[in-house]
C-alpha cells in the first residue's frame, strides 16, 4: 500500500522521471487502493414524455487508483453515455460521481478545467480525434501549455515532446510540421497516447481505442496503455465491446447491458466463471480458438 | 478432391487514381476453392483483401481496372468478359457478393419480396410473381428467417436481421460462389453468430457451393472457414487449413497476426501479444524485394532485393508460404524464441 | 489550405468561372479610368440613339477635304437612301401592277433598274392618293440623288459664304473635331449605355457582395449558435428560421422595400434588405454541419483541453465548414444580384440619381418601351451582363462543389 502511495505522489509531478522499469516490480493488486472515481446511482435520461429513454440506469461503481477497469457492453448498452458522463461532457440526470472520494463539482468553467486536468480520454476513431487543420506540433504543444508549461523555453518544450513521442515509439523529428492525417491509424492513436503522456492525468478513459486499428498495431497500443498505468500509476477505464480484449488487459471487468451493470468483479472471476446470464451469452457468442464455438444455441433476436 | 468451384490464376488488378498513378492493389493472386469448401482471407486494412473480392467478380468499374490473370468459375473463364454480360449472366447466379454495409443497401421504401423479384428478373425476365414468391417463401423458411419478413420493409428489421435478409436475397439464385466481405463486423456478437450460422446453413443445404470469407477477425475465420489465406500488400503470403494457420503459422507476417489473437479463454490473460511495428508499403511503388521485409524482424539483407516466390510445402504440398527462408528454418526460429521467453 | 487551392486551380469549371468573374470586375474598374465622367450624364437630346460612331456634321463641313473617286460610291449612297420599309413598299407596288418580278429587297441595283424603267406605268396603278404621293416622293428622292452632284451650305444670313460640297468630297474622321463613338448607343434619356452599364455592373456587384456578406454572416452566426449550443437556443433560432423560410422571401423583400419608402432606398440599404431576407439557407446548412461536427471526437478533446467556447468554434468547427460557407456565400452574391434586378424591375429598387444598377437599367428600358421599338441595345447588354455574372459565380460554385464533395468528381 505505502509503496503505491509514494508512487502516486511521485507521478503527480511531471518533472520526476519514472526510473524503475516495470518488469522488475512484483505484480501489484490495484483493485484495493484508494478510490479514484466512483459513482452512486448515476443515471442519464434522454428526452421526455413518450420519447424518454434511460441510457444509463442507476449504476454504482468504484474505480481505484492505478486500476485497469474495462466496461464491456454491446452497442446501445449505454457505455458511451456513461463515458461521456465520467468525462463531464454530459450532465448526470440523477446520482453523483465522486472524484478522489469527494463529490465532483464541475459547475463552473474553472472547476471543469481543473477536473479535466485529472481525467483525459482517447477516443475510438483516430481519424476523427484530430483537428485536421492543426499540425502535430500544435497538438502536443497544447498539452504542454495545459500543464502550465506555457512559459517554458522552446527547447524545453521540444525535449518534452520528443520524450512523449519516444514513449510511444514515434520520432518527434519525423513528425514535426506534419499533419495528423499523414500518419496511419495506429500511429495517430499512439500520438493520442503521447498526448496523455504529456498531460499525465490521474484517470485515462479509453473509449474503444483499438477497435479501428489493425491487430498488429493493437498489441502496441495495449502495451503502451499498460505501461502508462505501470509507470505513471494512471487509472485506466477501458471501454470496449470485445470481451476477449477486456479479459486480456484489465484487472476488473464491468459488464453492461441496457444501462445497467449486470456483473462486475476481477477479470478472471467474471470471464472464466460468469454468473449473469448476459455475461454467459456474451462469452458463448464470441468465437474462440481452443474451445469449440457453439453455433447452435442462439438467443433469437427480435425483428 | 472435390470439383474446383472457383479458381483464380495470377490475378492482377490496379486502381488508377485521379492523378493517373497506378496502385497495384491485387498483384498476382492465385487461389482455388473446391466444392463445399470455404476459404477465409485475412489481413490488415489496406492489404487489398476487399479489392480482391471486387476483382473476382469480373465486374470492373473505375477506378478499378483489370490487368491480367484468369478467374474461372466452375470451369468457365470470366476474366475479360463484357461488364454488362457479367452483370446479367454471372453476378447473382454464378457468384454473389456481400459487402460489409450490405444491410444499408436496402431501399427503405421497398418490401423485401421486391428485391427478390428484381434479382430473379435480372436473370429470368419471364419468371412470374407467384413462382418467385413460392421460391422465396421456401428459401426463407429453410433459413429460419420466416416468410413474414418478405412483406416487411427494410426499416422494420434490426441490423442483424437486415444483414441476414440481404444474404438470403443475394443467394436466392443459388450461386456457385459466395464472396462475403466482412459481412458481420458491423454487428454485435449475437447477430454476428446468427449471420455465421445462416452462412453455414447455406453451405450445408447446398444453396451455395463454395464461399470466400473476408475478415480481419481471426478467431471468426478459424471457426467459419476450412482454409485460411493471409494477404499482405496485394499478395497472398501464406495459406493452409484453418487449424494449421492458427497453430502453425509459417510466414513471419501470419505468425505475427496469429500471435495477436485475443479470445476470452483461460490462458490469454497476460500472455505476450505479438506486435508488428511499421506500416504496409505504398502500393504505388511496391518494394523490389519481399514486401514484408521492412517490418520483418527476421529480415536478412537479401530480403530487401529478392522477391520471394510462392513455396509449397506440407504433407500433400497443400500449404503455401512466400518467404525466402524455408518453413523449417522459420519454425526453428519461432521455437527458439518461445523457449527464450519461457526460460 | 494550400492543397485545397491547388485542387481548385486544377478544376476547369472553377477556373473558367473565376477568370470570367475577375475579368468582369477588372473591366468595371478599368473602363471608368479610360472613359471618365458621370455615367448618368445626358449627352443625347433624343432617345435611343443607335450604337455606332457619330461624326459632327458641323465640323465635317469645315474640315480639310480630300477627293476620292470611288466606283461604288453612288450605288452605296443610293442603297443607303432607301430604307427597308421603302423597298418592301416598292416591291409591293410591282405586285399591285401585276408585274411578276423576281427581285429581292436587298438587291438594290436590280430593284432601282426595274423601278426606273417601269415607274410611269407603275404610278398609273389604282391606289389611294396618299399612296401615290408616297411613291412619287420616293421617286423624286431617287431622281434628286442621281441628278444633283453638288450640295451648297450657307451660313445663316450670309448667303455669300457658300461652301460647296461635291459627291467626291471626303473628310478624315481624325480631322473632324468632334467624333463620338457610342458602342452601345444611348438610352431613353440620351445617356451612353456602355458607360452606364459599366457603372451599373459595379454597383450591382457591390449590392451582391453586401447582400451575400450580410446573409452569410447572419446565417453563419445563427447556424453556429443553434447547432453548437442546441437546446432552447436552437429551438428559438430554428423557429425564426422556419418563419423566414415559410414566408416567400421575395414577397418579404417587396414589402420591406415598399415600406422603407423611396427616399430611404439607397443601393446599400437595398443590399442589406436583400441580405436579411436570404440567410435561412445558410443558417440551416451550417446548423446541420455543426451538429454533426459537435459530436466529433476532436471537439470533445478540445473541450477536455479546457478550450473556451469561442476558441472551439473558431478553430475546431469553422475550418471544417469554411468550404460550405464560401460556396453558400458565392450563391448568395449571385442571388443578391438577381434579387436586386427583380426588385428594380418592379420599381422597388434603389432610388438613385447618381449611380445606376443593372435592375434600374432594365426598369428604364421597360418604362420607355425599348423592347417594343426595337432598341435592343438598351436592355440586351444588361441581360447579358447579369447572365455572365450569375453564370461565372455558379460555375465557380459547381467547381468548388466537385472539389469538396468527392462523390461529384468526374472519373
Amino acid at each position: 500500500m505505502s509503496e503505491m502511495d509514494t508512487k502516486v505522489q511521485g507521478s503527480a509531478q511531471p518533472e520526476v522521471q519514472e526510473a524503475a522499469p516495470s518488469e522488475n516490480k512484483p505484480k501489484r493488486d490495484f483493485t484495493t487502493g484508494p478510490l479514484c472515481l466512483s459513482g452512486r446511482g448515476v443515471t442519464r435520461v434522454f428526452g421526455t414524455g413518450d420519447k424518454k429513454k434511460v441510457a444509463v440506469d442507476h449504476v454504482d461503481f468504484d474505480f481505484h487508483e492505478g486500476e485497469f477497469v474495462s466496461i464491456v457492453g454491446e452497442s446501445g448498452s449505454g457505455k458511451t453515455t456513461l463515458s461521456k458522463m465520467l468525462l463531464g461532457l454530459l450532465n448526470v440526470s440523477e446520482g453523483e460521481i465522486l472524484f478522489q472520494g469527494k463529490p465532483r463539482d464541475i459547475s463552473t468553467r474553472a472547476k471543469k478545467n481543473e477536473y479535466w486536468k485529472g481525467i483525459q480520454a482517447i477516443f475510438q476513431d483516430p481519424f476523427a480525434s484530430y483537428n485536421t487543420f492543426h499540425k502535430i506540433d500544435a497538438v502536443l504543444l497544447d498539452c504542454i501549455n495545459m500543464r502550465g508549461g506555457k512559459h517554458l523555453p522552446y527547447e524545453k518544450k521540444v525535449e518534452m515532446m520528443t520524450e512523449a513521442c519516444s514513449f510511444v515509439n514515434l520520432k518527434f523529428a519525423e513528425l514535426t510540421n506534419k499533419y495528423p492525417f499523414e500518419l496511419s491509424g495506429g500511429q495517430m492513436q499512439r500520438l493520442m497516447i503521447a498526448r496523455i503522456f504529456l498531460l499525465k492525468p490521474k484517470i485515462l478513459l479509453a473509449d474503444e481505442p483499438t477497435s479501428m486499428v489493425d491487430a498488429c498495431s493493437r498489441a502496441t497500443i495495449l502495451d503502451m496503455l499498460l505501461s502508462l498505468r505501470d509507470e505513471i500509476g494512471m487509472t485506466i477505464i477501458f471501454i470496449t465491446h470485445d470481451i476477449g480484449l477486456a479479459y486480456y488487459i484489465s484487472d476488473t471487468v464491468y459488464i453492461m447491458e441496457h444501462g445497467k451493470f449486470v456483473e462486475f468483479g476481477k477479470a478472471d472471476e467474471v470471464i472464466l466463471n460468469p454468473k449473469a446470464p448476459y455475461t454467459k451469452r456474451l462469452i458463448s457468442d464470441v468465437p474462440k480458438i481452443h474451445e469449440p464455438w457453439d453455433l447452435d444455441t442462439v438467443v433469437e433476436e427480435l425483428a | 478432391m472435390g470439383k474446383v468451384m472457383l479458381e483464380v490464376k495470377n490475378l492482377k488488378t490496379k486502381y488508377i487514381t485521379r492523378f493517373g498513378e497506378d496502385v497495384y492493389s491485387v498483384d498476382g493472386v492465385s487461389l482455388k476453392i473446391e466444392e463445399g469448401k470455404s476459404l477465409g482471407i485475412a489481413g490488415e486494412s489496406g492489404c487489398g483483401k476487399s479489392t480482391l473480392a471486387l476483382s473476382m467478380m469480373g465486374y470492373y468499374f473505375a477506378p478499378l481496372h483489370y490487368t491480367s490473370g484468369d478467374i474461372i468459375i466452375d470451369g468457365k473463364n470470366i476474366s475479360g468478359m463484357d461488364p454488362d454480360k457479367v452483370r446479367t449472366t454471372i453476378l447473382g447466379s454464378e457468384i454473389a457478393y456481400i459487402p460489409q454495409a450490405a444491410m444499408n443497401a436496402l431501399n427503405p421504401t421497398m418490401k423485401i419480396i421486391r428485391f427478390i423479384e428484381d434479382v430473379i428478373h435480372a436473370h429470368n425476365p419471364k419468371a412470374s410473381k407467384k413462382e418467385i414468391r413460392e421460391l422465396a417463401e421456401e428459401r426463407f423458411a429453410e433459413l429460419g428467417l420466416g416468410k413474414e419478413v418478405l412483406d416487411r420493409h427494410a426499416v422494420e428489421l434490426s441490423g442483424g436481421m437486415k444483414q441476414r435478409t440481404v444474404i438470403a436475397v443475394s443467394t436466392i439464385l443459388s450461386p456457385k460462389v459466395l464472396i462475403a466481405d466482412e459481412p458481420s463486423s458491423a454487428l454485435d456478437v449475437t447477430s454476428q453468430k446468427m449471420v455465421i450460422r445462416m452462412m453455414r446453413e447455406l453451405m450445408e443445404k447446398g444453396y451455395i457451393k463454395s464461399m470466400m470469407f473476408i475478415t480481419h477477425e481471426l478467431p471468426l475465420l478459424y471457426n467459419v472457414t476450412d482454409d485460411i489465406a493471409v494477404m499482405y500488400a496485394g499478395q497472398l503470403v501464406e495459406y493452409g487449413t484453418a487449424k494449421e494457420m492458427v497453430f502453425d503459422p509459417i510466414h513471419p507476417y501470419s505468425h505475427g497476426l496469429m500471435g495477436s489473437i485475443l479470445v476470452p479463454e483461460e490462458g490469454t490473460r497476460g500472455m505476450n501479444l505479438t506486435a508488428i511495428p511499421g506500416t504496409p508499403p505504398n502500393l504505388k511503388r511496391p518494394p523490389q524485394g519481399c514486401r514484408f521485409a521492412e517490418r520483418c524482424k527476421y529480415a536478412k539483407p537479401e530480403c530487401f532485393y529478392t522477391a520471394p516466390a510462392e513455396r509449397m510445402f506440407g504433407e500433400n504440398g497443400t500449404r503455401m508460404h512466400r518467404c525466402l527462408m524455408s518453413e523449417d528454418q522459420l519454425r526453428d526460429i519461432y521455437s527458439k524464441e518461445n523457449g527464450g521467453a519461457q526460460a | 489550405m494550400n492543397n485545397t487551392i491547388k485542387q481548385l486551380s486544377r478544376s476547369p469549371k472553377f477556373m473558367t468561372g473565376f477568370c470570367m468573374f475577375v475579368a468582369i470586375i477588372l473591366f468595371t474598374l478599368i473602363y471608368p479610368l479610360v472613359n471618365p465622367g458621370n455615367p448618368l450624364e445626358m449627352i443625347g437630346v433624343g432617345t435611343f440613339a443607335r450604337p455606332g460612331t457619330y461624326v459632327s456634321l458641323y465640323d465635317a463641313v469645315s474640315a480639310q477635304r480630300e477627293t476620292f473617286k470611288l466606283a461604288d460610291a453612288d450605288d452605296k449612297r443610293l442603297a443607303a437612301s432607301i430604307s427597308d420599309e421603302d423597298r418592301v413598299a416598292m416591291i409591293e407596288l410591282f405586285g399591285m401592277a401585276g408585274m411578276e418580278l423576281d427581285i429581292e429587297a436587298g438587291d438594290t441595283e436590280a430593284l432601282l433598274e426595274a423601278w426606273e424603267a417601269n415607274f410611269d406605268t407603275l404610278i398609273q396603278t389604282k391606289m389611294t392618293s396618299a399612296k401615290r404621293k408616297y411613291y412619287t416622293r420616293i421617286n423624286n428622292k431617287l431622281l434628286d440623288l442621281k441628278a444633283a452632284d453638288t450640295l451648297v451650305v450657307y451660313e445663316q444670313g450670309e448667303e455669300d459664304s457658300k461652301s460647296k460640297i461635291v459627291k467626291t468630297d471626303y473628310v478624315r474622321t481624325g480631322a473632324v473635331a468632334n467624333v463620338k463613338t457610342l458602342p452601345l448607343g444611348t438610352d431613353n434619356f440620351g445617356r451612353d449605355v456602355l458607360k452606364e452599364l459599366v457603372s451599373a455592373a459595379k454597383t450591382s456587384l457591390m449590392i451582391g457582395l453586401i447582400a451575400g456578406t450580410v446573409a452569410t454572416l447572419v446565417g453563419l452566426t445563427l447556424g453556429l449558435l443553434s447547432g453548437y449550443l442546441g437546446g432552447n437556443v436552437d429551438e428559438i433560432i430554428m423557429f425564426i428560421t422556419t418563419m423566414f423560410t415559410v414566408i416567400p422571401s421575395f414577397v418579404l423583400l417587396i414589402l420591406i422595400s415598399y415600406s422603407l419608402g423611396q427616399e430611404q432606398r439607397g443601393p446599400s440599404v437595398v443590399a442589406i434588405v436583400i441580405g436579411l431576407t436570404s440567410w435561412t439557407w445558410t443558417c440551416r446548412s451550417v446548423r446541420s454541419q455543426v451538429i454533426s461536427l459537435r459530436n466529433r471526437d476532436h471537439v470533445n478533446l478540445s473541450k477536455l483541453s479546457g478550450h473556451s467556447l469561442g476558441r472551439i468554434i473558431v478553430t475546431d468547427i469553422l475550418p471544417y465548414i469554411a468550404s460550405y460557407v464560401v460556396m453558400a456565400f458565392i450563391l448568395q452574391v449571385s442571388s443578391g444580384i438577381l434579387a436586386e434586378a427583380q426588385l428594380s424591375l418592379l420599381g422597388l429598387g434603389p432610388k438613385t440619381t447618381t449611380t445606376p444598377t443593372l435592375g434600374l437599367m432594365m426598369n428604364w428600358a421597360m418604362l420607355y418601351s425599348a423592347h417594343t421599338n426595337g432598341s435592343w441595345w438598351a436592355y440586351f447588354p444588361v441581360i447579358l451582363t447579369i447572365a455572365c455574372i450569375s453564370f461565372s459565380l455558379n460555375l465557380m460554385n459547381t467547381g468548388m462543389d466537385q472539389v469538396f464533395n468527392p462523390a461529384l468528381r468526374d472519373g
